[in-house]
């Protein structure tokens, strides 16, 4: 779950990382009261729950509230990769001495957190880690002792950082990893985290939470559905609300399979006959016929459809049950698309005789159905 | 040293009273899993399949000698679980549990590391030794014994590939799913490493999907002349966006490195046969045997 900036900063101040002081707006009035309010310059920024807004226009500046009103006026409603703008943070524009990058974020490789530190935030950081890896600091955390005052010390000394200047940049680590860790968080970073006269503010926040640890974070967990509006494409909002694991693509040959491995190599074999999915859809282990029934129903009223490639494999999945839910599907979608059936596992027979009543084509083999389906895709 | 299964290993199911703990002790016990007993907290004292369930590991270990421990309790409790048999000295222990937020995955690896415990997941369908015992959900019948191991992160996908190798008349070996998670106990060169020793495997299918780079290294790893025996692979995922998810949340591209063209090129560059669809990989194989 992808945090707001402003979002994201409330929990920064909790965690005692300083912030410049701001608010969020969704009207041109407030973006001009706020201004007023600070009676300095102020920065305009989209909120947005992906990076790179900066280059796409979506960040402004205002020398007195009218600019600052002009400014939202500007963003509001602008679309930035895909998204809506409707939210704005309006904050006290920085004197910016140096940009820094500080991030913490999960390294697979050797299973801990990692704090990622560079002297030249401000730009793409895959950027810089692809072209000159050595202007990052890594520091891989060990998750028996966690990250001590020292290893902090250590980052701040390799960006060049002595004195005050080390000891609060260090303070600044130490409290993003706590939120980290605290937070659950898949990836925490700031950038730019911005060097002034005084010390250091975090300019910008990320916060992505870990979906699977929204147990642990109960206020966030209501509003999962919504943090992915905007991200994830009408389809697949409606499969989200469902419970159904789909993703949208641009083919015509619908695809619902179990275990995303599974699927994927579905959709992978199905362009290899000459065929293009038109979406990824998991079922998942233990699918009952209901379940699937509302995703097959789902795939088959998307009218981008020429056919719809069903794949399970399993000893849980039951295959009368697949049988079922598919027939029901069809019956219930009121569509006389083909349907191709592969499945393996439990109560085969009855399955496929169920299929068979239905006039639904079964086969044993994935890579014979995924011929016949692109075939059957290209006939109708 | 990586631990894995055999006919004599006995197993304990944490979350033995669950409707997926019940029902899986029952298909292991059928598949010749030597079951011994159950753990579940609040439990202790009932039965399950004529097993006795108790409500702590190590009072399941001092009354039945368990060697293995497999957990089918709901996320939020699987690091406790798992801690629970690590501690008590269970090796390997498999985290079946899909789920698991990253956080308790770090902290379980860091703890098997210092005692030296195999984990295998979380989020996996386990481990089979083909026709001796499995501690797993995945389907016994598209298994045989034979000279093949398999490793994968897929569930499914392993179970396609493993009915292609059953179908070849090769049958498997040891086969083990690695999880779909970022952070998982064992990755491809662990178990490469362990089927390079293992006398019953003489050959082994590799199945991996976009995302990480843990094909990439399995690659470096058989290039670099650490794994000698023939391989064949097939990677997922050539059809997917850049960027979009597939359900599994180490499924994600990043960068260059992560696509499936990336793994298979690693992959050949190694001296792997790669096949373009999971068929591929058991025709391979019956050649280079």
């Amino acid at each position: 779950m992808k945090l707001l900036e402003y979002e994201a900063k409330e929990y920064f101040r909790k965690y005692g990382i300083p912030t410049p002081r701001g608010r969020v707006i969704t009207a041109p009035q407030g973006a001009h009261e706020y201004a007023a309010e600070l009676g300095v310059p102020v920065v305009i920024k989209a909120q947005l729950p992906v990076g790179g807004r900066g280059k796409a226009g979506g960040i402004k500046f205002a020398e007195t509230p009218g600019e600052a009103a002009a400014a939202a006026e500007a963003l509001l409603r602008m679309r930035i990769k895909g998204f809506t703008v409707e939210k704005l943070y309006v904050e006290e524009k920085l004197s910016i001495v140096n940009e820094i990058y500080l991030g913490v974020t999960v390294d697979r490789r050797n299973k801990s957190y990692v704090v990622l530190a560079s002297s030249e935030g401000g730009m793409d950081i895959e950027e810089v880690a692809a072209r000159t890896p050595d202007r990052i600091v890594r520091h891989i955390v060990d998750p028996v002792h966690g990250l001590r005052s020292y290893h902090a010390n250590l980052v701040a000394k390799r960006l060049g950082y002595g004195g005050w200047k080390m000891l609060q940049f260090a303070s600044f680590v130490e409290s993003l990893y706590e939120l980290a860790l605290e937070m659950d968080a898949e990836l925490t970073e700031i950038n730019p985290l911005a060097e002034v006269e005084d010390g250091f503010t975090a300019a910008d926040a990320r916060l992505n939470v870990d979906d699977n640890a929204l147990f642990r974070h109960r206020e966030l967990e209501e509003r999962l559905l919504e943090s992915y509006q905007g991200e994830l494409t009408e389809k697949e909002m409606e499969a989200r609300s469902k419970g159904l694991t789909y993703v949208e693509l641009d083919g015509d040959i619908g695809i619902i399979g179990n275990g995303a491995g599974l699927t994927m190599a579905t959709l992978d074999t199905v362009m290899l006959h000459g065929g293009r999915a038109a979406n990824f859809l998991d079922l998942g282990g233990g699918a009952t016929p209901k379940r699937i029934r509302e995703a097959a129903e789902f795939v088959l009223r998307d009218e981008r459809i020429k056919a719809l490639l069903v794949n399970v494999l399993g000893g849980i999945t039951r295959c009368d049950y697949i049988a079922e839910g598919v027939v029901a599907a069809r019956r219930e979608a009121a569509v006389e698309k083909p349907v191709v059936v592969r499945m393996m596992g439990t109560n085969e027979e009855e399955g496929r005789r169920i299929l068979k009543e239905a006039g639904i084509d079964s086969l044993s083999s994935m890579e014979e159905a995924a011929e016949l389906a692109v075939k059957l895709a290209e006939a109708s | 040293m990586t631990r894995f299964i055999d006919k004599d290993t006995r197993v304990l199911v944490q979350g033995m009273t669950g409707s997926q703990g019940a029902f899986h002790t029952h298909l292991m016990r059928e598949y010749g899993t030597k079951v011994v007993a159950g753990t579940v907290p609040g439990r202790g004292g009932q039965t399950i399949e004529g097993l006795s369930v108790y409500d702590t590991v190590v009072e399941a270990k001092e009354n039945h000698g368990v060697d293995a421990s497999i957990i089918f309790v709901p996320a939020p409790q699987a690091l406790d679980a798992a801690l629970e048999s690590v501690e008590a000295g269970l090796d390997p222990v498999v985290v079946i549990t899909e789920g698991m937020p990253v956080r308790d995955s770090i902290e379980l690896m860091a703890m098997a590391r210092l005692s030296g415990t195999t984990i295998v997941g979380p989020n996996t369908p386990g481990l089979i030794k083909a026709g001796e015992s499995k501690m797993g959900i995945m389907p016994a019948q598209v298994f045989r014994k034979g000279e093949v191991g398999i490793i994968s992160r897929s569930g499914t996908l392993f179970y396609e590939v493993a009915v292609h190798i059953t179908r070849a008349g090769l049958g498997q070996s040891t086969c083990v799913g690695l999880g779909g998670d970022p952070v998982v106990g064992l990755d491809y060169v662990d178990v490469l490493r362990w089927f390079e020793e293992d006398p019953e495997t003489r050959a082994v299918a590799l199945i991996g999907e976009i995302g990480g780079d843990a094909e990439e290294r399995a690659a470096a790893f058989i290039g670099d002349g650490g794994f000698t025996k023939p391989v064949a692979a097939y990677i997922a995922g050539r059809a997917a966006l850049p960027g979009k998810r597939m359900g599994h949340a180490g499924a994600i591209i990043q960068g260059s490195s992560g696509t499936a063209e990336s793994k298979m090129n690693a992959l050949r560059d190694a001296g792997v046969t790669v096949g373009e669809l999971p068929s591929q990989v058991a025709e391979a194989l019956k050649r280079l045997l």
